[in-house]
């Protein structure tokens, strides 16, 4: 117990530390790491109890772009408008969410349906061309420093709002963890008629990860889109950064707390690091050899990497990806 | 014909044949009867390299056929009835039998062999268009026999043909081993149906749990009061 | 009925044939390796630039380029199969899926680190055709009949061969057939091969009308997997006919508003029909 707290202690002592001691391109990466593992992490919520969502990237887009085009054209505080994305995503994961779970829409058929969402709203953005710039996206209305519009040209504010951000998304992941919630969903995704035989309100216990997970994205989204000011649709929502999602988290592992960071900090170093290899004459090459990877990592990993150094607790038996994942 | 020594075989770390040894000689018919889960599936599953023995050898004409996959193993002359008839349920009656005969020496043969079977069980042509899913449980059985003859086999593997039909049915089935046999075929089939069974097969072996118990002749075994008692409830 | 309106139902249809086949080629594979292609349009990004490549750079006749790029599509069908499939055959669905998902990042990136991020076009200028003041493009007429031709091949082959009859016996009981005497790898090769073609035979048709550039797949995979879910996964008739469903959504929300809009309209129109009949419209 005491060597846990000691860990906790010393990894946020380097957290704390370190912007002090990194030059500015690795606190840009590492603010990166941050938000994305957040992200992650909110995924993973939904996806250890076999709920595999490519629709992450609709509620990403979401919460970046309500509160960047509310700021830029309406002047609106993104203190009302980043709740406000988190809200609507919540909505929306319960407009796809409930009826999926009541029509009992599941394996390839809600992976097809999630990712048919992200389209939705990738192509929604492109569409309203007249104020998001369409596929060529837009740039955020600068103002330099305020705490109004939550713009910060020093790196080091975004850098303490990425590790509060992913300190909370732990939290909630060991929340869920810890409570009834879990075992009841671990029941739904190994037997879902003998949980509901022994009143578990399966409905309930699905709805409340899922919006959960849908709105921490969100704001994941929106802390990404205050930093980066930028936004593009391809970037922040559709199939390609669904599928990012997806990949770093199970790459990580979904079973363990640090599994989805461990995805970011990997996948996120990994393409960093190629792409400075390989420098800007070859682009795509980095993202080249970290498809190959992937494969890789799925063929001969497949229970993350995490994962595979370190089993769950409490069960010795191979812990397959989704179990929930029926074929249908 | 046929002969397995000292095979094993099981699923996973689960062991399910422990050294089972039989013999089946040219144009014979032999039973194998056993309790439920004894491993007579199993073994028929072996034997037509569904899955892999792990120890024993087997050989068929004298020709050493262990560890081949089972699409060698119907080249190699040997056909399977399955457990449960598993037909291809969204296939023809005609599609089910014309797959039977994928394989190249039975597919140049194709119509004489169609024209046997439908003259072994003229039912079958009668329905021949029909999804054989919606075939009546007798009607299947024919159909998987017959889809089995189609690979112009040299032993002939039947598990529980029997199963799950009225007994005007299940006697027909057994009535036809006669005429298969008649073919110069030779037959090896797992039964329940014990009594029945020893009255069309030559000899048979008793299995429980995973290696056989008891071998001997119909005439014998009917007379084994073990077998008497356990197997036919006399 | 307005005239322009009936041009872009025709047009629909026409797009459908495309449609069709690529739903026809990812159905197949779904049907009987039980695996989804997420990667699959990028195949038809990689033959697209093949038949660019030949046409244009190696000045290759456009049907022997066309020729070559579907045999290429299918050797690809067949090398995606023995690398990125076959050691994942026994995983879970989830793992299936990420690993051809792993292929689409690898494909795409990988052509543009060749090609760059241009988007290219063969330059080929097919006639527009005037049908009593209705003018549909020659090059989508040719799509449409193809794509016909192809899909009743296709049946022909599934319904009258042994090789088709023994994909269809896979795809319905696959731990039995090898008592059939079917090798269950080499059906496996076979369909990877015909689902393969037929990405480079729409690739064929899709040069036609389209730049090509890396990320095309983006913008008609999600399409395609949509179509094949609407007509019941597996099921190659609902996918044929859900793939004319899509392109009328997709033509006359385009007539009315703007393609953006359409395809929101036609993925919108899937989430509701998926939640009213989950297993797709066609479902057994
Ligand atoms: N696919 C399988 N995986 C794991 N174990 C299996 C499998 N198939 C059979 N077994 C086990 O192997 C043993 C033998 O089974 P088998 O099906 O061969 O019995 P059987 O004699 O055919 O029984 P029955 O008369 O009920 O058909 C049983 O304990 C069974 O549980
Ligand atoms: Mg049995």
């Amino acid at each position: 117990m005491s060597t846990t707290r000691l860990a906790w202690a010393a990894g946020l002592a380097i957290l704390i530390v370190l912007p002090f001691i990194t030059p500015t391109y690795f606190l840009h990466l590492l603010i990166q790491i941050l938000i994305w593992a957040f992200i992650y992490t909110a995924w993973s919520l939904m996806g250890r109890f076999g709920f595999v969502s490519f629709g992450h990237g609709a509620f990403m887009g979401i919460g970046a772009y309500v509160p960047a085009l509310l700021w830029s054209y309406w002047n609106v505080t993104p203190w009302l408008g980043i709740p406000l994305g988190v809200v609507l995503s919540g909505l929306l994961a319960i407009i796809i969410g409930y009826p999926c779970f009541r029509r009992r829409v599941i394996g390839h058929y809600f992976a097809l349906v999630t990712l048919a969402l992200s389209q939705v709203v990738l192509l929604s953005l492109i569409a309203a061309r007249e104020i998001t710039g369409g596929s060529l996206g837009f740039t955020q209305r600068a103002v330099g420093y305020s705490w109004y519009a939550l713009q910060f040209p020093e790196k080091s504010y975004f850098y303490a709002i990425a590790v509060l951000l992913w300190l909370f998304g732990l939290a909630v992941w060991r929340r869920i963890d810890r409570g009834i919630g879990r075992e009841a969903l671990e029941a739904i995704s190994e037997d879902e008629e003998a949980a509901a035989s022994v009143g578990i309100d399966v409905l309930r216990e699905k709805m409340r990860v899922t919006v959960i997970s849908a709105a921490l994205t969100a704001l994941g989204g929106a802390v990404y889109g205050q930093y980066v000011m930028y936004l593009n649709p391809e970037t922040v929502s559709g199939i390609a950064v669904s599928l990012q999602i997806v990949f770093a988290a199970i790459a990580g592992g979904v079973y363990s707390l640090f599994g989805p960071s461990v995805g970011a900090l990997l996948t996120l170093s990994l393409t960093e690091g190629l792409r400075v290899w390989f420098g800007a004459n070859f682009v795509g090459a980095a993202n080249t050899i970290y498809g190959i990877l992937l494969v890789l990592c799925i063929i001969f990993m497949p229970q993350g990497i995490v994962g595979t150094l370190q089993r769950p607790k409490g069960s010795s038996a191979r812990r397959d990806i989704a179990w929930n994942w029926r074929k249908g | 014909m046929l002969s397995l020594a000292a095979v094993s075989a099981g699923y996973g770390s689960f062991q399910a044949l422990f050294d089972v040894s039989l013999e089946v000689a040219q144009g014979e018919a032999v039973g194998i009867i056993g309790p439920n889960g004894a491993g007579k599936t199993t073994l028929m599953r072996v034997i037509s390299g569904l899955i892999p023995m792990r120890e024993g050898a087997m050989t068929l004409e004298g020709r050493s056929v262990g560890g081949l996959p089972a699409h060698r193993m119907v080249e190699a002359g040997i056909a399977h009835v399955p457990e449960n008839r598993r037909l291809f349920p969204r296939l023809s009656v005609e599609e089910n039998l014309r797959i039977g005969a994928f394989i190249p020496q039975a597919r140049a043969h194709f119509a004489e062999r169609l024209d046997w079977v439908f003259s072994l069980f003229p039912r079958l042509e009668e329905r021949r268009g029909q999804l054989a899913g919606t075939l009546s449980g007798g009607e299947q059985q024919m159909c998987a026999i017959a889809r089995a003859l189609m690979s112009k086999p040299k032993v002939l593997l039947m598990d529980e043909p029997s199963a799950g039909l009225a007994p005007l049915v299940v006697q027909q089935v057994f009535d036809l081993v006669h005429k298969i046999r008649a073919e110069g075929l030779t037959v090896l089939i797992v039964e329940q149906n014990v009594q029945q069974v020893l009255e069309v097969v030559d000899r048979a072996y008793l299995l429980e749990v995973g290696a056989i118990k008891l071998a001997g002749s119909s005439a014998e075994l009917k007379d084994n009061s073990f077998i008497r008692q356990s197997y036919m409830g006399l | 009925m307005d005239i322009y309106l009936l041009e872009a139902v025709i047009n629909g249809i026409l797009l459908g044939g495309v449609l069709a086949l690529l739903a026809l080629g990812l159905n197949l594979i779904f049907g009987v390796v039980d695996v989804i292609w997420i990667a699959y349009a990028d195949i038809v990004m990689c033959a697209m630039y093949a038949i660019y490549f030949l046409y244009t750079g190696l000045s290759v006749p456009l049907p022997l380029a066309f020729l070559i790029a579907i045999i290429g599509a299918a050797s690809l069908g067949v090398l995606v199969h023995l690398l990125i499939i076959a050691p994942v055959l026994n995983s879970a669905p989830l793992n299936q899926l990420l690993a051809t998902g792993g292929l689409l990042f690898f494909l795409q990136s990988f052509a543009t680190l060749l090609f760059g991020t241009d988007f290219r076009n063969i330059g080929v200028r097919l006639p527009v055709l005037e049908f009593a003041t209705i003018y549909v493009s020659f090059a989508r007429l040719i799509a449409f009949a193809v794509g016909l031709i192809g899909a009743i091949a296709l049946y022909g082959f599934l319904k009258w061969t042994y090789l088709g009859i023994a994909i269809r016996a896979l795809a319905q009981d696959r731990d039995i057939v090898g008592l059939m005497g079917v090798d269950p790898r080499r059906i496996y090769l076979v369909v990877s091969a015909i689902g393969g073609g037929l990405a480079g035979l729409a690739a064929c048709l899709l040069a036609l009308q389209y730049d090509v550039h890396p990320f095309i797949g983006n913008t008609f995979g999600p399409v395609i997997f949509m179509i094949c879910v609407l007509g019941g996964l597996g099921n190659m008739i609902g996918g044929f006919v859900a793939s004319f469903i899509i392109s009328q959504i997709i033509a006359i929300g385009g007539y009315y508003s703007s393609t953006e809009l359409s395809y929101v309209l036609a993925f919108t129109f899937f989430i509701v029909l998926m939640f009213i009949r989950p297993r797709g419209l066609f479902a057994r």
